[in-house]
């Protein structure tokens, strides 16, 4: 189109002259609605910018005065996290086993460091724990993060902060703490940097801790753990032995009181654990237990009505089958009544009596108690027992007397509680019940037989292989164990696995007690011996003699006639054991 | 300064006719561009090696010679800008076709050509002229309709973005693709037609998420800051809280010592940091008062050649500003868009002189009509 006339910037038009602006121009109808149409959708697209400009400049405003300050964001973010911390796990009585706190960790953004050679060299003054040569490489490395040190102390953070490196930060992390250390490391267990459980309670009840606002309870009560894990630590030092296995369990609800494994760890270092200290040996481990497993085919040879407590076998020779030969450790060389065989731990009684009833009745016996498969139990380091396969005749013998069978003292104390509480079976727990819980129970053997057998184990005490876990007033009664255990192929007669299986009172059992001795060393004081009865019985004792007052069980005269009476062993002639 | 109001000269009458607020309000944005350039490149071109006055040199040799074309440009009139725009446009277009063959390769792109003592990137200049060069198919359509403008403005676009995606330039892809679908929705696209052109847009966005593996990751990483490296954004937030209301003061600002783009891509947050929330409200301010400014000027138009060209111009303006201040601020993925006249780049500064000057010389007042 051509315009008539050039006066479009005639400067003699006064300033503000303004023509109209379509005099000129005749525009036609189709161009003027065209222009029509663009001048609205013009206005549209200048809405469009306005609302986008609003847009940054609001942003503007919200990223520099609303959002807090850096520092304060991270801090905003722990505090999120905190809210879901994990659960604190307590013992019976609430003492704290296992709490987090929030701990800083300091990172570093490499970009942002001026100087690394500079700030290393602070740095290290002030962590030197820290490598020289570690951290300056991490503060030169090409990444924008690098952790510098994990969950420092507070007062190691001031002091960080007050070297005034830029492109040092913190970020506060959650760090496991126990409190109670080594004493109930395998019961608790640890977790690893990102508080995840790796072992024990802390592992089986990842989940429920992850999630859970109110502390976990268990069974455990602290106090009776430091006395068992105090006596055992004794006895292990004492007799110079590798390890050691203690246990308190409630015989009427399964609970168990105190679990110790030695030697332990500290969870709150678990980089300085061994695979050896790590091992939960109390319900992990299994073990050829030895004569404690008397216990057990006794109480089936009574329950089974093949024996009873006046019956005697032939005890005078050695059994000879196959390649093995079955001695006697306290040889009497004459037919022995049955509490005699308990009571001096005879090997070939028990042998014989196992026979007698025949191996279907032991194999049905074991594992109504739950000895033949892994018990159900809170803490996932549990052991599945090595039961013979194929069980033959030769294997009921060794069985008899605890041998050719290994299991797990956890195992054995729950199998053992069910013989003395009158014959009811409760799967273990260390988790404390509801009160006014009913644990569950079966019965696995007679009244009767749970009778006997708490007058057998009496005798044990009083006059037979466990006198040293007397504890005056307390009515101890037990079984003496002292295995040989098996190194490559054979028994190696010098590595033994002492224990004592104790509980009390036993007239009206309420806790069982176990002490295991691994590889104990006869020392002067015991002439020599480091058996059962020697190195176990006396931790069992002496615990029972301190634990007791706390479980608030009275001491009694231990030869009131009501006493004696419920534990006396009618028209049979029991000898004392001459010298143990 | 000021001119009689007799004098006929051509400097004379373009101080009459042209946009007096518009010249005010860009001047003050090169102002600020000096201001940061000064304040955030030295850093930038200490850390990769060069001399800290390095970027600083060149950006302030190259802004006399782009306020120059601007003046230059805005003083022809919009026959010339036409033509000059038809002629940039063809010479862009084979600079482009020759990154491909004689280009050079930065950070992973093909989009410059090394030219002594610069290296140019043809497709900013394509940018401007195309949309003047859109406008005028478009219009002269309307004019006469047996002429296929708009199938012409359609296989130009198509070359231009299938040449920028294989670069790759996304950005500028998004830009001239935005700017050419103002200019058919101004001149009366139907509404069913605009909805399938939004559809597109969105359908090509999620296609190059698809397709184009960077694309993958800068959405990935804006969606969620978990996914990758968020470092460049989370540095440029932090400036703006740190900048707080008042700023740290020029040259005082830390965020230029680590994001790598400090000068360019992430100028806004060095602003952010020094010259506080003020300035850049003051800077947002500016943006739009250029954009609206430019578009009540077009408003009183009667040309539809001049409606279109100029719309597209301050559209392209205005939304390369947003993108760059919206990336910044991680309203969206991070995207290599400089910031008009305030980030450092030759090409862009070059280009944004052209562009602004044909803008100017389009929105000047015309009594009567346009020429030719």
């Amino acid at each position: 189109m051509k315009a008539p006339h050039r006066y479009d910037d005639n400067p003699c038009k006064p300033r503000h002259f303004k023509p109209p602006p379509c005099a000129p121009v005749a525009l036609d109808e189709a161009a003027q609605q065209t222009l029509d149409i663009g001048r609205t959708r013009l206005l549209v697209t200048a809405g469009l910018f306005v609302v986008a400009f609003a847009v940054i400049a609001l942003r503007l405003v919200d990223v520099t005065l609303v959002k807090p300050a850096g520092e304060a964001r991270i801090a905003h973010t722990t505090a999120g996290k905190a809210a879901v911390s994990r659960a604190d796990i307590v013992d019976r009585n609430g003492v704290l086993l296992a709490t987090t706190l929030s701990s800083p960790s300091l990172f570093a953004n490499p970009k942002q460091i001026l100087d690394a050679r500079e700030a290393t060299q602070k740095l290290v003054e002030v962590l030197p724990d820290l490598s020289q040569s570690e951290v300056y490489a991490k503060l030169t490395s090409d990444r924008s993060f690098v952790w510098l040190k994990r969950l420092l102390t507070p007062r190691q953070e001031f002091e960080v902060n007050q070297l005034g490196i830029p492109g040092f930060q913190f970020q506060r992390e959650e760090r496991r703490v126990y409190p109670e250390g080594n004493l109930i490391a395998h019961v608790v267990g640890y977790t690893g940097l990102d508080n995840k459980g790796l072992a024990g309670i802390e592992r089986g009840f990842d989940d429920i801790l992850k999630e859970r606002k109110q502390p976990l309870q268990l069974s455990i009560d602290i106090r009776l753990q430091e006395i068992l894990h105090d006596e055992l630590s004794r006895a292990v030092q004492d007799f110079s032995a590798k390890g050691g296995v203690g246990l308190v369990m409630d015989v009427h609800t399964g609970e168990v009181l105190a679990l110790v494994s030695l030697p332990d760890f500290d969870p709150n270092k678990p980089g300085t654990a061994t695979p050896d200290t790590i091992f939960n040996r109390a319900t992990l481990g299994t073990y050829e237990m030895g004569s404690t497993f008397k216990i057990f085919t006794t109480a089936m040879a009574l329950d089974s009505h093949t024996a009873t407590l006046a019956s005697s076998y032939d005890a005078s020779h050695p059994i000879h089958i196959g390649r093995f030969t079955i001695h006697d450790y306290h040889d009497l060389h004459r037919a022995l009544s049955v509490p005699e065989i308990f009571e001096y731990s005879s090997n070939i009684g028990a042998a014989r009596m196992a026979m007698d009833a025949g191996t279907d009745r032991l194999k049905d016996f074991l594992g109504r108690l739950g000895l033949l498969k892994p018990p159900v139990f809170e803490i996932p380091e549990i052991g599945a027992p090595l039961v013979p396969s194929p069980w033959h005749d030769v294997n009921t013998m060794t069985v008899a007397f605890g041998h050719g069978i290994s299991v797990s003292p956890l195992q054995l104390a729950i199998a053992a509680s069910a013989v003395v509480n009158g014959g009811i079976l409760h799967p273990a727990t260390i988790i404390k019940p509801p009160p006014g819980f009913i644990p569950a129970g079966q019965q696995v053997m007679s009244t009767r037989t749970s009778d006997d057998m708490r007058r057998l184990m009496r005798l044990v005490v009083e006059q037979g292989t466990g006198e040293f876990a007397a504890a005056p007033g307390y009515v101890v009664g037990g079984k003496t164990g002292t295995a040989e255990k098996v190194s490559g192929h054979s028994y190696a007669h010098k590595a033994l696995l002492s224990s004592f299986l104790g509980a009390f009172p036993i007239n009206d059992p309420r806790y069982l007690v176990l002490a295991i001795v691994d590889e104990p060393h006869g020392t002067p004081k015991t002439h020599g011996f480091a058996t059962g009865g020697w190195t176990a019985a006396p931790v069992v004792g002496h615990a029972i003699q301190r634990m007791a007052p706390l479980l608030g069980i009275p001491p009694v005269d231990e030869n009131a006639p009501e006493i004696r009476s419920a534990l006396a062993i009618d028209g049979v002639q029991v000898k004392k054991l001459a010298s143990n | 300064m000021t001119f009689a109001r007799t004098d006929q000269s051509a400097v004379a009458r373009w101080w009459w006719t042209v946009d007096r607020w518009s010249l005010v309000a860009l001047a003050v944005l090169i102002g600020f561009g000096a201001l940061l350039t000064m304040a955030a490149s030295p850093a930038v071109a200490e850390r990769i090696g060069y001399d800290s006055m390095h970027f600083v040199r060149r950006q302030l040799a190259l802004l006399p010679i782009a306020v120059l074309i601007m003046f230059v440009v805005s003083l022809q009139t919009p026959m010339t800008i036409r033509r000059l725009a038809v002629i940039g446009f063809l010479i862009g277009i084979a600079l482009v076709a020759m990154t491909f063959v004689a280009g050079v390769e930065i950070k992973g792109a093909r989009r410059w050509i090394n030219l002594p003592g610069l290296s140019l990137q043809p497709s900013e200049f394509v940018k401007p002229c195309f949309a003047v060069v859109t406008a005028w198919l478009l219009a002269e359509s309307k004019l006469r309709p047996d002429f296929p403008g708009p199938a012409i403005a359609s296989v130009l676009f198509f070359i231009v973005v299938t040449l920028l995606i294989k670069q790759p330039d996304l950005g500028m892809a998004v830009v001239i693709s935005v700017v050419w679908f103002a200019q058919f929705f101004l001149i009366g696209l139907r509404l069913y037609w605009v909805a399938v052109g939004v559809g597109c847009g969105v359908a090509g966005l999620v296609g190059a998420y698809f397709l184009l593996p960077h694309v993958t990751s800068r959405i990935d990483r804006f969606l969620d800051p978990a996914a990758g490296d968020s470092y460049q954004v989370d540095r440029s937030i932090e400036a703006f809280m740190n900048g707080g209301l008042w700023g740290k003061g020029p040259g005082e600002g830390t965020v230029k010592e680590w994001l790598p783009d400090a000068h360019a891509d992430f100028v806004f947050a060095v602003a952010g940091e020094e010259l506080g929330l003020v300035a850049c409200l003051f800077i947002v301010l500016i943006f739009a008062f250029i954009v609206l400014r430019g578009f009540s000027r077009v408003f009183q138009e009667n040309n539809l050649f001049i409606v279109l060209s100029a719309t597209g111009l301050f559209v392209q303006f205005g939304l390369q500003a947003i993108i760059n201040m919206a990336s910044s601020l991680h309203l969206m993925p991070t995207k290599g868009m400089t910031l008009p006249f305030i980030s450092y780049g030759g090409s862009s500064l070059l280009a944004l002189g052209l562009g602004m000057g044909m803008a100017l010389a389009l929105t000047r007042r015309r009594y009567g009509g346009v020429d030719g």
